[in-house]
């Protein structure tokens, strides 16, 4: 945790702010000295008690600070309890499964509805229904699948997928003839695996390592992933944990902790400072406490709908979606009646998340143009960096280059809720300067904000609009290839063998995007030029204990406050009109002078004239 | 000449723990208002203004019910009689060492400028002040939401307010160098009495 104290920076109003100052403390100690004379002088004051003695110097009382100590042991709220099945009684799952949908198809032999379930869901069609039905008005097209997707880190699916898709929740989506029908392409171990074995290989489309393809394993970039003993894997299947969960989700982007900012393999066991609600040795909340499930649909894909309003408050139980902070904390959730004041327009995540990327680095910028400059070899190379005594990379061949952050202060923008996305398909604007549209050169990147900043997300809300907070986010930035003249972003191909125009092997931009877009069956000129874009990420994850949580001047302070980019509000501490105060000094300045001009006066006319 | 006991216990008790709590304010204020001055530190310095803006409610609703059932009020019903007298005195006479113009008495405290200073204060600054700061600080008890953009035009007003009485603060202090003696009027009101000039008439004793 950064200590806030080193970074206090001299205020610009501190030599105004002085020059008032030193008067009221003069002031004051007079008038200390007097009032001390006073109160000694009403012991000796001879006039009758005719006036009650009122002393009001007690402060009027506030609400006793009370400190309530949970013991984590009285709440119950995920705690396993014995399943009733024991899976390794089952005949069926005991066998030498040949490949992950042969277990699948033994496991939905009992729980006949699970596939068609988890097929109705964004962890099996892998787009947010909010962003299907923008795309569908905008486009005025049906979308089948993720196509039409992108963002700035390895920009789009189509024609990556066996990279891309050993994330995704099935097995086999290599190309798009994938069967999104077939109930036992779905992946159940992924979620339900309770040995920490079950592991899904890097780049085959979802597929863990087989013992009868790979039995001594099959090597990837240095490291030999075993097969999996997929028999001992279902017969202990059980509820998802922040484990599974993270098997992927701790991933995003392509590496550990790149996407998000506020989730990586520590909140698998996390320290109480790092998540106040997961940490193992706190009230042990699992993904799920939160991110509720039924019917296999687990709340909170996407921001397109606001999680709950703030007349929705619900309580466990009673509504299906706990992910607003509010759903138990209330929106008075603290001692503090000025604290509470700001839960109207802050989230909670404001002041809860003092920092993001707490234990482990996140990407903030991905410059694709810089790649494919190879080593003396001819062979692609990597260069690392260390941010804070952690290694990281900065450089490599396939991916240019990028720039990361640790434990830093998020960015703040208005959010009601509601998030805008550019597809690919749609027409951008390359001509707006970023910065006329307020997207700015961040701490952590390199963007020219003279240039065009194209927006692939959008989190839409203003001061204005009631219904926006105040959020963090973390900005991840960067250039990415774009079609000049159709003015459109592109898919570039990736991975591939070489020959294929995949980008990885081949290191030919033009081949690379051809194949791309020809595979996602867009228009693309032929002609590419790279073009900046930025995409927010809310963050909702390592929330802090209290102790932690952003204290008031470090947004209330005239300058330097962690609000400093917002506008259309008036923030006390921060906002002020220079004509009152510049107007207000001076009254004082005149008192004083001409307190000071008087006296002088007096003084010489005394002299001159002694009477 | 004779002592006379020109201020009450209550009357000092008041003007000492307002004096106090002004300044208290104001250093508070100008601390969450400008920053980098750390004395308290913006959170100390909220929580202490709030809690003696209190304070200082209190003391008012003692003091008005004081000025009203005393009849103290009157001491600041303005007049013109020797205003320019005492404007005079301020910029001219005083160098001459001539006399104060204005006797001070227990049935009137105040010189003519200090009438109408002192009802300004009680009549607009104080007021301004006390109802812009409550409207500040619970603004989000009506005005989050009935007036958007309240907010800061009430901040500014209590800023202004603020200065005034800054302002009036040097100017008042400076003033009671102004007395018989240097300090004759600031020891007068801490222990109430001061020496007057005596004259036939019957004075007001406690």
């Amino acid at each position: 945790m950064a200590d806030f104290d080193d970074r206090r920076l001299p205020s610009r109003f501190g030599g105004r702010g002085r020059f008032a100052m030193t008067a009221l403390v003069i002031s004051a100690a007079g008038l200390t000295a007097a009032y001390g004379m006073f109160v000694a002088s009403t012991a000796a004051d001879q006039s009758p008690a005719s006036m009650p003695a009122t002393a009001p110097s007690q402060p009027v009382s506030t609400p006793a600070q009370t400190s309530t100590t949970i013991d984590p042991r009285t709440i119950s709220v995920h705690r396993p309890s014995n399943p009733t099945a024991d899976h390794t009684r089952f005949e069926i799952l005991q066998q030498d499964f040949q490949d992950g949908p042969a277990v699948t198809a033994a496991c939905l032999t009992c729980h006949t509805e699970a596939s068609a379930q988890v097929m109705k869901t964004s962890h099996w069609t892998w787009i947010c229904p909010g962003a299907r039905k923008e795309l569908e008005q905008r486009q005025g097209i049906e979308v089948g699948k993720a196509e039409h997707v992108i963002n700035n880190f390895c920009i789009a699916l189509g024609s990556n997928e066996p990279r891309c898709t050993s994330c995704h929740i099935g097995y086999g989506w290599k190309n798009t003839s994938f069967d999104f029908d077939n109930p036992n392409l779905v992946d159940c171990l992924i979620c339900h695996d309770t040995t920490r074995t079950y592991k899904k290989f890097p780049t085959d489309a979802g597929h863990p390592v087989y013992a009868e393809k790979y039995p001594q394993g099959r090597p990837f970039e240095g490291k030999n992933w075993p097969p999996v003993d997929l028999k001992q894997v279902a017969m202990h299947v059980g509820k998802p944990s922040r484990y599974t969960c993270g098997t992927c989700h701790f991933f995003g982007g392509g590496g550990e902790g790149v996407k998000h900012g506020d989730m990586d393999v520590t909140l698998d066991q996390p320290q109480r400072d790092l998540d106040v609600h997961m940490s193992h040795q706190g009230i042990d909340f699992n993904c799920t406490t939160c991110h509720t499930t039924r019917d296999h649909k687990i709340a909170g894909r996407c921001f397109t709908i606001p999680p709950m309003g703030q007349d929705a408050v619900a309580r466990r139980g009673i509504e299906a979606n706990l992910l607003d902070c509010q759903a138990c904390h209330t929106d008075a959730p603290h001692v503090s009646a000025k604290l509470n004041d700001h839960t109207d327009r802050l989230a909670c995540q404001t002041c809860h998340i003092p920092s993001f990327a707490r234990r482990k680095a996140t990407k903030m910028w991905w410059d694709w143009e810089s790649a494919g400059r190879l080593g003396p070899d001819g062979k692609a190379l990597t260069e690392t960096v260390e941010v804070k005594g952690e290694k990281v990379s900065s450089y490599d061949s396939k991916k240019g280059s990028f720039i990361w952050a640790r434990d830093e202060w998020p960015d703040y923008v208005w959010f009601n809720g509601r998030v805008g996305h550019t597809f690919i398909g749609d027409t951008i604007d390359d001509q707006t300067p970023g910065r006329d549209l307020g997207r700015r050169t961040g701490r952590f990147d390199r963007l020219d904000d003279r240039q065009t900043v194209v927006p692939i997300n959008t989190l839409h809300g203003s001061a204005d609009d009631r219904g926006s907070r105040i959020w963090p986010v973390k900005i991840h930035r960067g250039r990415q290839p774009y079609d000049v003249k159709n003015k459109t972003l592109v898919v570039p191909k990736l991975f591939g063998p070489p020959g294929s125009g995949a980008y990885w092997s081949d290191f030919d931009w033009g081949k690379s995007i051809q194949a791309g877009m020809a595979y996602v069956g867009q228009p693309y000129s032929g002609e590419y030029g790279f073009i900046q874009t930025q995409m927010l990420w809310p963050l909702a994850h390592m929330i802090a204990p209290k102790e932690h949580a952003v204290r008031c001047e470090e947004c209330h302070r005239p300058e330097q406050g962690r609000l400093a980019s917002l506008t259309g509000f008036y923030m006390p501490g921060r906002d002020r009109s220079d004509l009152v105060d510049d107007a207000g000094l001076a009254m004082i300045a005149v008192a004083l002078g001409g307190a000071a001009l008087h006296g002088l006066l007096r003084i010489l006319m005394g002299r001159r004239n002694p009477s | 000449m004779k002592h006379e006991l020109i201020y009450s216990r209550f009357n000092r008790f008041w003007h000492w723990t307002q004096a106090m709590l002004v300044v208290l304010l104001g250093l508070t204020g100008f601390d969450i208002h400008f920053q980098g001055l750390d004395l308290f530190g913006f959170e100390t310095a909220v929580m202490l203004h709030r809690r003696l803006a209190w304070v200082f409610v209190v003391l008012i609703a003692f003091a008005i019910f004081w000025h009203f059932t005393t009849s103290q009020w009157r001491q600041y019903l303005p007049t013109r009689q020797f205003l320019l007298t005492m404007v005079r005195f301020y910029l001219i006479d005083i160098f001459r060492h001539g006399p104060h113009p204005v006797r001070k008495t227990a049935i009137a405290k105040f010189n003519p400028l200090q009438k109408l200073t002192y009802l300004g204060l009680k009549v607009l600054v104080i007021p301004v002040l006390v109802s812009s700061g409550f409207l500040y600080y619970y603004y989000n008890q009506w005005g989050a939401s009935l007036a958007p953009t309240a907010l800061r035009p009430i901040a500014l007003m209590h800023t202004v307010a603020a200065y005034g009485l800054t302002a009036f603060m040097c100017a008042h202090i400076y003033l009671t160098t102004t007395g018989r003696t240097l300090w004759s009027n600031i020891w007068a009101m801490i222990t109430g009495w001061e020496l007057t000039e005596d004259d036939s008439e019957p004075t007001v004793t406690p």
